[in-house]
């Protein structure tokens, strides 16, 4: 099971950049506006997203080969409200506080299109550790988004950064931002800078070679 | 929770839209909401698969409850929502299989519709009885319906518009999407 | 859906009810096997880290109890929890033991340095703006009163709703809010009410916050559902609480 180290780097970072799951795919939404009102809370659930992804898709594609064809989304499903439900207990472990937080968007993990997605398309299909790299750089693409989206968000809603004040007391806070109909606008202008980005570069390659 | 059935279902519907508040089931509110004729009847498939969840979620709460297996909660809650869309598929696709074609890859995803778990899991969190239960599930498949219709009807409307070609897609529908919610923060305080 | 980047691999799961018709079906055999195996190793996780999780949960638990119990009771050095059920009788609830009788309330009764009651502290639910807001409020039953409330969990608009818990002149709406019971002791005298701001004129009323009235009429929902549930049952049986245990 030897992988080469350039196509281990670049199953990890197909999910950061090229296949992002926030930017690009526009998968697994709803935890993404709910839980980003501060860069703490996005930052969190895109760790609990990435601890389930990487143990779920570990484990599918350790079964992967003994999963029948018939019940095999039932089974990811199961695998994964599993891991999901360790990490609702884990993170009621460690804080109370981010728990309320979060709120019942933990749990909601297990809807996420991203995890079922990933164990269905490569998980399946590949051996433990790249799978596991795979998802790996799917949640850490995912955190990236999530990060953005939640900091903006804090920075203009409430004028914190991670709960530090950064504009003084005279600063009046954006409050739309951190209420539903700022989490919608802010990942629209999100998604236009990035697809201006992306066509940018696009354009470029195309001057650039061949 | 002294909430009444009617305020519970007006605030779901309304001020605690959700779509629009909440941010549940917003990958098909993103994806099928291209057209009216999808959307209406995709959100009444989802609305019974609300109700069905809703109805077997209440059912196993109580039984997990008594035999303090809470821990299982949510593992049984996604089975049985998985197993009420596959009872959907298969009845819609025995009487009325024009209707299952156009549905085609999304109603599988009703599964993965954070709106029908988060029923499920806000009735629980929430302690509501039956009837509240019930009338939670009802009230939030209608303002899903209600949400991706108007958002349809938007789209729509939208096709024949001079939209310049970078904000095109997902982006457009996120922008709609906040206005709609900035709106329906208009209702706040509706029931009561 | 997104027309971004048409090379994008979008990512759908296949439901299960369209097999291929090429493949051969699964035994049945095998399958229960496989399903028998998942589940297993599923739930041995599950209760892994449920069990392994236990004891740091419920220490959270107690910690967050007591800070919010001694918030509202100031004098209070220690607590312990009690059960009023629907029947009328009061019940101490033991360390470990969950307080799951259908239709009680859950109470705390809090007990000064000397070991003599200092107060009783409960939590009440209203529906707020955005989800329920969970307050604990504090009861003296010499003055037959609430002294005090904290916030416990809310999700309410910051810069608006959340002034519930810095608004000096709405807080102190409770420190002497009067939730006197009737005189055969069957239901609270006079209903908690939120009034609008600035149009508080007897002490059993709550003076909302402006522009945050749905927020502070949460509050005095949940004092009101939660007195009317709670002190019927306990008034009469306030002397079997003891001193601490």
């Amino acid at each position: 099971m030897s992988i080469s180290t350039p196509q281990t780097w670049e199953e990890f970072t197909e999910g950061i950049w090229r296949q992002n799951p926030v930017f690009v795919m526009v998968l697994g939404m709803c935890p993404v506006l709910a839980v980003s009102v501060s860069a703490i809370n996005a930052l969190s659930m895109g760790l609990a997203t990435l601890f389930v992804l990487v143990c779920s898709c570990g484990l599918v594609s350790l079964l992967r080969h003994t999963i029948p064809r018939e019940v095999r989304i039932a089974v990811y499903i199961v695998i994964i409200a599993t891991f999901v439900t360790a990490v609702d207990y884990a993170i009621q472990a460690i804080s109370l506080a981010l728990y309320e937080a979060l709120g019942a968007f933990i749990q909601l993990i297990v809807v996420n299109c991203i995890i079922l997605g990933r164990a269905e398309a490569h998980a399946a299909k590949n051996p433990p550790l790249p799978a596991m790299i795979n998802a790996a750089g799917m949640g850490v693409g995912f955190s990236i988004g999530l990060f953005a989206l939640g900091a903006v968000r804090e920075i203009l809603g409430a004028g914190t950064l991670f709960g530090i004040g950064l504009f003084g007391a005279g600063f009046q806070p954006w409050v739309i931002m951190v209420l539903p109909p700022g989490g919608f606008f802010v990942l629209g202008a999100w998604l236009l800078v990035f697809a201006g980005w992306a066509r940018r570069r696009k354009s470029g390659e195309v001057t650039q070679h061949v | 929770m002294s909430e009444s059935a009617f305020q519970i279902f007006v605030n779901t519907l309304l001020a605690n839209n959700l779509v629009l508040a909440m941010f549940l089931g917003l990958c098909p509110f993103l994806g099928v909401s291209g057209k009216l004729d999808t959307a209406f009847p995709m959100g009444l498939a989802t609305t019974f698969v609300m109700l069905v969840a809703s109805l077997c979620a209440y059912g196993l709460n109580l039984l997990l409850s008594a035999f303090h297996l809470e821990f299982l909660r949510l593992i049984s809650y996604i089975v049985i929502i998985a197993s009420a869309v596959q009872l959907v598929e298969m009845v819609l696709k025995k009487y009325s299989p024009a209707l299952f074609r156009a549905l085609g890859i999304y109603l599988p995803l009703i599964t993965t519709n954070c709106a029908v778990l988060g029923v499920a899991l806000f009735q629980t969190s929430r302690e509501y009885n039956f009837i509240q239960s019930v009338v939670f599930a009802v009230g939030g498949g209608a303002g899903f319906t209600l949400a991706l219709v108007l958002m349809a009807s938007v789209r729509e409307r939208l096709q024949l518009s001079n939209v310049p070609e970078l904000a095109l897609g997902t982006a457009l529908s996120l922008m709609l999407a906040g206005i709609l919610s900035l709106s329906f923060m208009g209702f706040a305080g509706l029931g009561g | 859906m997104s027309e971004q980047s048409s090379t994008d691999k979008k990512v759908i799961p296949i439901a299960v009810a369209a097999p291929q018709a090429a493949a051969p079906e699964s035994p049945t055999g095998p399958m229960i096997r496989t399903l028998g195996l998942v589940s297993a190793i599923c739930g041995l996780i599950i209760v892994g880290a449920y069990q392994g999780t236990y004891d740091a949960v419920a220490e959270n638990k107690r910690i967050a109890t007591e800070r919010a119990v001694f918030r509202v009771v100031p004098a209070a050095k220690s607590i312990a929890e009690f059960v009023a059920a629907p029947d009328g009788g009061v019940a101490k609830v033991g360390a470990g033991e969950t307080a799951l009788v259908p239709g009680g309330v859950k109470f705390f009764a809090a007990y000064d340095g000397a070991g003599k009651l200092a107060g009783i502290a409960a939590e009440g639910v209203g529906k707020g703006y955005a989800d329920n807001v969970r307050i604990m409020f504090g009861y003296q039953p010499d003055c037959q009163c609430v002294v005090g409330i904290g916030v416990v969990a809310m999700r309410e608009t910051p810069g608006i709703g959340d002034k519930i818990i810095t608004d000096k002149a709405f807080l102190a709406n409770f420190t002497a809010l009067d939730v006197k019971l009737k005189a055969d002791l069957s239901a609270l005298a006079n209903e908690v009410r939120a009034v609008k701001h600035g149009s508080k004129a007897e002490p059993w009323q709550v003076d909302a916050i402006a522009g945050a009235t749905i927020t502070s009429r949460a509050v005095s929902r949940a004092i009101n559902d939660t007195a009317q549930a709670l002190l019927p049952r306990l008034v009469p049986k306030l002397e079997t609480l003891g001193n601490a245990s």
